[in-house]
């Protein structure tokens, strides 16, 4: 047992008379890294080279390899699409009101809550906001189309009760992308109320003790103090916000949406799913994943590049 | 004037602790009607008599649900999943978080790692070639295609990267002196040290597994394969009937009533709301955690 013992401490590098601090062998590291780095390769390496077949005429039974190029032949054929126009103006759309929308209610309920003083009704309100989050919207659509039916909605008894028409909320376009856009606030405004609550108690208490001895009303607390203090992490939601312009929310559209509400409704994601997985047009499918990429690619450097440099934010 | 603004703070104290009653109602009210619904007897929910209380209570929608093969085979492959999917996930996460937590001038290759494993959160080869790659791979219609392709969480990794990173590197050092080395330094120091955060991630990856529901869709030809979320979206898409009118008559006459859906609807969101004190609690030590930096 003698002779590997003696092998282990030549692995140690460097000359350990020249450099007396002992350097633990790195390879162990390496072999961590690896299955981890073996998987990302073909399973998120392998599509970004299987983008290729954007490029071709693809057929699954030829593979990436076999099948014949035709250079830019499917984007030419997806922009003049009338179907990918319509699925990219819903995809803007959506997305930006979705992601402003957020943004306001999040910080007005997080306001709120602040102004409320008991400890109890803030916790509590805290905990039932943000429990349709982490519901996914396979269960949340069922729900939304139980009580949103025209015929047995509870939405729509109440409207019924005022004497106004029933309204086919799922099924109607001038309605559809408010739905989308509303019970989308409603699912995830929690987070955002939680993420601003924490940042208004970071405040600093003496700042308001201060406001307090200048004869500042709540108001003008509410103004001058608490505002200006969520202010650098409102500016970097924001900004990280920027890369999703292009997710309007697949899971919630696919799960809400039917072919009578294509036209209000249909995103790029959706679009993608159908030319590709439906129609098998595997080429053109991707070509329209790979325009989708690309601008979420530039926007997600574009965002992280100015979160960095106006909010010093860094993903490590 | 004083006491007119007393008057008028009180006022919107009042606005305000009623307004946020109602925010927080609006949040648990539709959960409430589905759970009234599926307590009640199918002629009431028909009937449209149930609002925010069953009407003649009775189990009967989870009595058929819990005795209904297909849903109880997708809860048993959702179970499986869970184990597989978050039991790789996790050894995957706490490896590969380890050497890259590791500061650059130890570890040269890092910075490499780090920018294979980031450039991922950034640039999606999307849909369609995801799919032909795991087409490829021979993973369709099995479970490991629900679980191998997400194993790799990059930002789970980051989570547990900065986690490590809060651990006193003193601690790795004298195991080193003690004859230690990077693999039994992780195993003895960092991962009991991280139990926290390695909870926490495990929570939400197990959560997460159980609210998929596209990828069995998509990588599963069979029903019979499908886990409880993908189930599920047959059951809720069936629900639709008041949208497609033309087939309405066949539709209502061949599923099950409102009642049966509402009560599978439930059960699928029982398990989140069992965890979900558990959940609330790590969220915003997650926040915290993926937020504190040097």
């Amino acid at each position: 047992m003698g002779a590997p013992r003696k092998r282990s401490h030549s692995l140690w590098k460097g000359k350990s008379r020249v450099n007396p601090k002992p350097i633990i062998p790195t390879l162990p590291l390496h072999l961590m890294v690896w299955p981890g780095l073996l998987l990302i390769l073909v399973f998120n390496y392998g599509p970004i080279l299987g983008l290729v077949m954007a490029f071709q005429k693809f057929y699954p039974a030829r593979g990436f390899l076999g099948s014949e190029w035709i250079g830019w032949t499917n984007f030419e054929y997806v922009f003049k699409l009338p179907d990918f126009k319509r699925a990219l103006w819903n995809t803007l759309y959506i997305a930006v009101l979705k992601l402003v929308g957020h943004q306001v209610v999040s910080i007005s309920i997080a306001l709120l809550i602040n102004e409320a003083a008991k400890v109890i009704f803030r916790r509590a309100v805290q905990t039932l906001i943000y429990l349709p989050h982490f519901l996914s919207w396979v269960i949340l659509s069922g729900i939304l189309i139980d009580i949103l039916s025209p015929s047995t909605g509870i939405v729509n008894d109440v409207i019924t009760f005022f004497g106004f028409e029933p309204i086919f909320f799922l099924a109607d376009n001038r309605w559809f992308p408010s739905v989308i856009i509303l019970s989308d606030i409603w699912k995830d405004f929690g987070f955002g109320t939680i993420v601003y609550f924490a940042a208004i108690l970071s405040i600093n208490p003496a700042l308001y003790e201060a406001a307090s001895i200048d004869g500042a009303t709540r108001w003008q607390k509410v103004r001058h103090v608490t505002l200006p203090g969520m202010l650098p992490i409102v500016v970097l939601l924001a900004t990280l916000s920027l890369g999703k312009v292009l997710n309007a929310g697949f899971d919630q559209i696919f799960n809400l949406y039917s072919p009578i509400t294509y036209r209000s409704g249909d995103i790029i994601d959706t679009l993608v799913y159908r030319v590709g997985l439906e129609q098998a047009q595997f080429s053109v499918a991707a070509a329209v994943g790979l325009f989708k990429s690309a601008i979420s690619f530039i926007m997600i450097c574009a965002s992280y590049v100015l979160a960095y440099r106006y909010a010093n934010y860094r993903i490590f | 004037m004083r006491n007119y603004k007393l008057r008028a703070g009180a006022m919107f104290d009042a606005a305000n602790y009623i307004f946020l009653s109602l925010v927080a109602l609006l949040c648990l009210l539709p959960l409430v009607q589905i759970v009234a619904i599926s307590l009640s007897s199918s002629a009431a929910a028909e009937a449209n008599l149930v609002k925010l209380w069953p009407v003649d209570f009775n189990w009967t929608a989870y009595d058929y649900a819990a005795h209904k093969p297909e849903f109880i085979r997708s809860l048993g492959i959702s179970v499986i999943r869970i184990i597989l999917g978050v039991g790789m996930s996790m050894f995957i996460t706490i490896l590969v978080a380890f050497p890259l937590s590791k500061e650059s001038n130890r570890f040269r290759t890092r910075t490499l790692y780090v920018w294979l494993f980031v450039f991922v959160m950034l640039f999606h080869g999307g849909l369609i070639p995801t799919y032909m790659i795991i087409k490829m791979v021979g993973l369709t219609n099995t479970i490991w295609a629900l679980v191998v392709p997400e194993a790799v969480a990059v930002f789970n990794i980051v989570l547990l990267l900065n986690f490590y990173r809060a651990v006193p590197k003193e601690l790795e050092e004298a195991g080193f002196i003690d004859g230690a080395g990077y693999w039994k330094s992780l195993w003895v120091i960092y991962v009991p040290l991280s139990m926290p955060a390695i909870a926490t991630l495990i929570l939400f990856s197990a959560v997460g597994h159980w609210n998929a529901w596209f990828d069995g869709m998509i990588y599963l030809k069979k029903v019979d394969q499908y886990p409880l979320s993908t189930y599920l979206r047959t059951v809720v898409l069936a629900s639709n009937v008041d949208l497609s009118s033309t087939t309405d008559a066949k539709l209502i006459a061949e599923l099950s009533s409102r009642t049966l859906k509402a009560a599978q609807i439930f059960l699928g969101a029982l398990p989140i709301l069992l965890v979900y004190p558990f959940l609330q609690r790590f969220f915003v030590k997650g926040i915290v955690l993926g937020s504190v930096k040097e």
